[in-house]
């Protein structure tokens, strides 16, 4: 609601004691110079070649595919998350809320063995899937269930506080005038935390596209079938870092624009 | 999986990499990391008069080692060497009361880019010589490297062998889930040229990015069977089973050991390399599971 923010009272700087500002010019260069030292070490010159090699736009290809096929799964997934999260009163729901929130302060690597004891070949659902003859084992659908599982908290946190904002008021008149549940959430509720949606689900590519922990422990690594941008990162820097940090560069240019296009919108 | 003798006391000790313009946020970092491992230094050496071994043998005949070292020697080794620097370094604590070894483990290509970057290390040990020639290139060593070990590869499956695999050639057939290293890794370079020596073309499900991820993707029994180094199997124990390939000699991985020009502890640095090509430190290697600098 930065629209409706009054103007910023003038004396702001005089009510701060002088001091603050050390660390928290200390805090932005913590930030800012090691993006200004990744910029300053790409070679420019080579660089569109070392952006599409060959393994660079497997690379590329492969992760722009499993980030959508992750964001859709967790456009699938989350929103009806995030309703059930936002406008039911079933009991145990703030446990459950916390529990959907994990993935999003669990380290990577531990999201990964989660997912290995879970849907490995010896994993809870492992054996069973085996016996289905469905294995995830080093396949992209492995991947696309990491990045899932990362990405998920991003789209349900972003839509559950938008439906909060929302509030009721309108549904509840929709129904008053006799609207049905299914024609009030997809004309009323829906469009009106559109922008929340639209956040999350920005927000939930941009992570599905970094992951790097669990996708390395659960999926494994072979160019076009499971070693996306960040995992190809990883390994260049061990024989060529001008390509690494090509690749790098091109994260950072991504993970810029998501926070553009994110903060560029009122929901947040 | 069994926690490395000196783990707990080198835990916090590794050395982060410096970027130019990081540099005074990573001294001052390092500055504390300093004076904690000093202060881990003092309990281990304090504590126990008894040295691991005779000081006749850790210095080799003719070589300037003074009696008396002190100061901090920061080793950085090849992650495969880990239990083995660690007990050697312990050992040479033992004999320097004044003396406090910090080791750091990574993969060798890791280390080797640290080095470049400036990170401050007084001895360097590289799982091939590949890695360390980019070193030397760099110019950042001091004297020659000196091949301490050799390790050679052999295939590992899960303990209850899913797949049935009986030797090298058993790894291409279709259906066996085979993980190796990548080839822009050493270990996954000494699979090349096995492959080539055995004549097998591998099909691998997945190039990982180190052995230790080879190896954890066999152990928790995702993949069939995996390619990785003899010391890995051996550390491994039971919770694999080895496959040995008579092959395994025409890929021999090298492991050689450098004192860098930048070493703040050159006295120091030449007494861990006596320490590791003399009698202690190749009884130390071949329980490991390493052959002998020579190859096997």
């Amino acid at each position: 609601m930065r629209g409706a923010r009054p103007a910023r009272p003038a004396s702001t700087g005089a009510e701060l004691p002088r001091w603050v500002l050390v660390p928290a010019a200390v805090g932005a260069l913590l930030v800012l110079l090691p993006l200004v030292a990744l910029v300053a070490r790409v070679p420019w010159a080579e660089l569109p070649a070392l952006l599409t090699s060959e393994s660079s736009r497997a690379a590329l290809a492969l992760s722009l595919r499993t980030a959508s096929a992750a964001t859709a799964l967790c456009v699938l997934l989350g929103v009806p998350m995030a309703l059930v999260l936002a406008r039911t009163a079933l009991p145990g729901l703030h446990v459950l809320r916390s529990l959907v929130l994990l993935p999003l302060v669990l380290p990577p690597v531990v999201g990964g063995l989660a997912l290995l004891y879970a849907f490995g070949r010896r994993g809870l659902l492992g054996g069973q899937l085996e016996a289905l003859g469905v294995s995830v084992a080093f396949t992209t659908a492995a991947v696309v269930l990491a990045q899932t599982f990362v990405a998920l908290p991003f789209l349900v946190v972003s839509l559950e506080g938008a439906l909060r904002t929302a509030g009721r008021r309108h549904e509840e008149v929709a129904a008053v005038l006799g609207a049905g549940p299914w024609t009030v959430l997809r004309r009323v509720t829906l469009p009106v935390v559109l922008p929340g949606l639209v956040s999350g689900a920005v927000l939930s590519f941009a992570r599905a596209l970094g992951e790097f922990g669990a996708t390395l422990t659960f999926a494994g690594s072979l160019q076009g079938t499971t070693r996306t941008l960040p995992l190809e990162v990883y390994l260049q820097r061990e024989t060529d870092p001008d390509a690494a940090v090509a690749l790098a560069l091109l994260l950072v240019v991504v993970a810029a624009a998501v926070v553009v296009a994110v903060r560029g919108r009122p929901a947040l | 999986m069994r926690a490395p003798k000196q783990g707990r006391r080198t835990a916090g000790c590794l050395v982060r990499p410096r970027t130019a313009g990081l540099r005074a946020v990573a001294l001052s970092s390092s500055l504390l990391v300093l004076t904690a491992c000093a202060g881990a230094g003092d309990d281990d050496g304090t504590g126990d008069a008894a040295p691991g071994l005779p000081a006749a043998e850790a210095t080799a005949p003719g070589t300037p080692v003074p009696d008396e070292l002190s100061g901090t020697l920061t080793v950085f080794a090849a992650a495969s060497l880990t239990e083995v620097v660690d007990d050697l370094a312990a050992a040479l604590e033992q004999q320097h009361p004044g003396l406090t070894v910090r080791t750091s483990h990574a993969g060798s290509s890791e280390l080797a880019a640290q080095v470049e970057q400036g990170a401050p290390a007084d001895v360097l040990v590289t799982a091939d010589e590949a890695t360390m020639q980019r070193v030397v290139d760099a110019g950042l060593v001091a004297g020659a490297p000196e091949v301490v070990a050799t390790n050679t590869l052999t295939v590992v499956t899960p303990p209850d062998d899913p797949a049935g695999v009986g030797s090298f050639a058993d790894l291409a057939r279709p259906g066996t889930d085979v993980v190796v290293c990548a080839p822009q890794v050493p270990c996954g370079a000494a699979t090349e040229q096995l492959e080539e020596a055995t004549g097998v073309a591998l099909h691998p499900v997945s190039e990982e990015g180190s052995v230790t991820d080879v190896l954890g993707k066999v152990t928790s029994g995702q993949a069939d069977a995996g390619v990785v180094y003899a010391t890995d199997a051996r550390r491994a124990g039971d919770a694999v089973r080895e496959v040995e390939v008579p092959e395994a000699g025409a890929a021999v991985n090298a492991y050689p050991v450098a004192v860098l020009a930048d070493a703040t502890e050159p006295d120091a640095a030449a007494a861990l390399v006596a320490l590791l090509t003399g009698a202690e430190g190749q009884r130390v290697l071949a329980d490991a599971g390493f052959g002998p600098p020579g190859g096997p």
